[in-house]
């Protein structure tokens, strides 16, 4: 017995909008960063049952270039916010907020 | 049910032509060369060797993007790598044009650095990554290589717009530039991925052939797919409604990334908009023309009127360049050959004319990259009539005054408009070319009125300057040649548009 592609498609629709909520509104930046992972992971999973319903396997290869830009993506992002939170208590966005009119 | 196993099959690498992806190769390797050399050196290399590398460098891609130029005229466009690189009049354009970008970026990062005493290979070598990404977003035919060349451009901009440790708005530009510009990224991808479930495939020219041919009924996921890969685009270019990271940002960088920034971002993402709107969803554009309708009235009036009260210089430039990209899309909006040429002159010109003005609101800036008010710039003229002269040249090419560039792009995306009948579109974008006017004649009537600006800006810059052979001018020769290079394209296409119209024209036929 397998499972209908749309289940797996619905599942990653609720993935990525789970994504997007929680970087509106949640406030802590490593929080934030796992959100936009989870909306990567969200489309990979989207890119694989495509490929599976297609029959055709440029969607798998896409799936790994993905995984290249979220490891390069962290390494980057998390070293913006060492360099910015070393002389601060907390991960928070709302800490940060020197640039407003 | 499911039968789909994918069947095993014998691995067949493509022929690789190299001569086709030669001018990202060679900003690659370059970087590379660059990063090891330096890191040889205990002490590191002085900045004149690494500003000259990276104008080497430059020239060298420019000559190869030159040499590709040559291949498309004489024997028209063609797709290499299995077609995932398209080599078209259009890719050839962005090429030239990235090519002189990192040409000129290094003449403006060397002053600055020296000014402000940083030392390091990172500010020389980060924009060649980006430029070689920007290179890849426009050669593309192929979106996993979109968003590739998408990523590999903005990755090391996340780390120059933090690359001012002292000041606490830079990392904070960081951070707000990183988040924003991941989170477009994934909402790119998931575009992406809608779009190859609901046509089977991820190169562009295949996109449009399915499209063509087949009739999708009920095409919901097509069309939520089209719009989140134009909202990923549109983050990028920073249009209303998803502009509101680019004022911190362009506000909080160190002054002369902001410029670089603007540039080669805009072109990047410029270029693989168009490309992918243009190749892919041509049969589309009853779908995305309304979209865009909105963006464009949104963006042109936004960006004027909200610049009109900006008290801090980058901050105003930042809305400025907002203004500036809902122009650029009216090109594309009016889905003709004519508005396509239009958009790729006005990005063209446009990256000049930012490099420049960032260049020269950097040297106003003062030690410290701090003095940033319109009002400080009072009395400028009178200390420093060059660079004053030269950042009003800028100012009102970018309001679209005749004789300089931005008349005759401003006039041609308008032209397109009209052409296209969407009249009030045309009057709209004009309305707010005018209330555009305002803003940028506001920082030159400031600079040439009398008096001193409160802390003005120059004193400290001529006691860093004063050691060069150009000390009449009170700027060191590496940035005068870098401003002078943009005056003189700003200048010379502004009373002899020809070359570059021609340019643009032929990108524009030659694309499919």
């Amino acid at each position: 017995m397998s499972i209908a592609p749309s289940w797996y498609l619905t599942l990653s629709a609720v993935l990525f909008s789970i994504g997007v909520i929680g970087l509106l509104i949640r406030r802590n930046v490593l929080v934030m960063l796992m959100c936009i992972e989870l909306m990567l992971n969200a489309a990979n999973l989207t890119f694989v049952t495509y490929s599976r319903a297609l029959n055709d396997i440029s969607g798998q290869a896409a799936v790994f270039f993905v995984l290249v830009v979220a490891a390069a993506e962290v390494v980057v992002g998390l070293g913006i916010i060492v360099a910015i939170f070393r002389r601060k208590a907390e991960a928070t966005a709302d800490d940060v907020h020197l640039l407003k009119e | 049910m499911v039968t789909g196993v994918i069947a095993a099959q014998a691995l067949h690498l493509p022929h690789v032509n190299y001569t086709t992806i030669m001018p990202e190769l060679i900003l690659l390797g370059g970087m590379l060369v660059l990063l090891l050399v330096s890191a040889l050196f205990k002490k590191g290399l002085p900045r004149d060797f690494y500003a000259s590398a990276v104008v080497g460098i430059g020239a060298a891609s420019l000559i190869a993007s030159l040499v590709l130029y040559h291949d498309v005229a004489a024997h028209g466009s063609f797709t290499a790598i299995a077609h995932s690189i398209d080599v078209d009049g259009f890719s050839v354009l962005f090429l030239t044009l990235v090519s002189c970008i990192t040409i000129v970026y290094p003449f403006f990062a060397h002053a600055y650095m020296q000014r402000e005493g940083f030392e390091g290979v990172e500010f020389f070598a980060l924009p060649l990554i980006s430029g070689a990404g920007a290179m890849f977003m426009a050669s593309a035919n192929d979106l996993i290589l979109i968003f590739l060349g998408l990523e590999i451009l903005s990755i090391p901009l996340y780390v120059m717009a933090g690359m001012d440790q002292r000041r606490e708005t830079s990392g904070e530009a960081a951070m707000k530039y990183f988040i924003m510009g991941a989170f477009s990224s994934a909402i790119f991808l998931y575009g992406m991925a809608l779009t190859y479930g609901a046509t089977g495939s991820l190169n562009l020219a295949e996109i449009s052939a399915f499209l063509s041919k087949n009739y999708v009924f009920g095409n919901g996921v097509l069309l939520a797919g089209m719009g989140l890969l134009l909202v990923g685009f549109l983050f990028k270019i920073a249009a209303v409604p998803f502009h509101f990271w680019s004022p911190d940002v362009y506000q909080g960088s160190p002054t002369v990334a902001t410029g670089f920034m603007a540039a080669i971002a805009k072109a990047g993402a410029f270029a693989a908009l168009i490309r992918v709107f243009m190749a892919s969803f041509p049969t589309l554009a009853s779908d995305w023309q309304p979209l865009l309708w909105v963006v464009i009235v949104l963006t042109t009036l936004f960006g004027a009127v909200v610049a009109l009260v900006q008290k801090d210089i980058k901050r105003m430039l930042a809305y400025s360049s907002i203004n500036q990209a809902g122009f650029i899309l009216l090109g594309l909006q009016s889905d003709t050959s004519k508005g396509i040429g239009a958009s790729l002159y006005y990005v063209f010109i446009y990256s000049f004319l930012i490099l420049g003005t960032f260049a020269i609101v950097a040297i106003a800036g003062a030690k410290g990259d701090a003095i940033h008010n319109i009002d400080d710039l009072k009395g400028y003229a009178k200390s420093h009539p060059f660079l004053a002269t030269s950042l009003a040249i800028f100012l009102v090419s970018q309001a679209g005054a005749p004789f300089t560039t931005g008349f005759l792009a401003k006039l041609q995306v308008i032209t397109a408009a009209v052409e296209a009948h969407s009249y009030a579109l045309a009057v709209i974008a004009m309305v707010s070319a005018a209330i555009a006017t305002g803003f940028y004649l506001r920082v030159v009537y400031v600079m040439f009125s009398e008096g001193t600006g409160t802390k003005n800006a120059l004193s400290s810059g001529k006691e860093i300057y004063s050691l060069s052979p150009l000390g009449k001018l009170n700027i060191s020769p590496w940035l005068f040649t870098g401003i002078v290079l943009c005056l003189s394209v700003t200048v010379l296409f502004g009373f002899w548009p020809q070359p570059l119209v021609d340019f643009a024209t032929h990108a524009r036929l030659l694309f499919r």
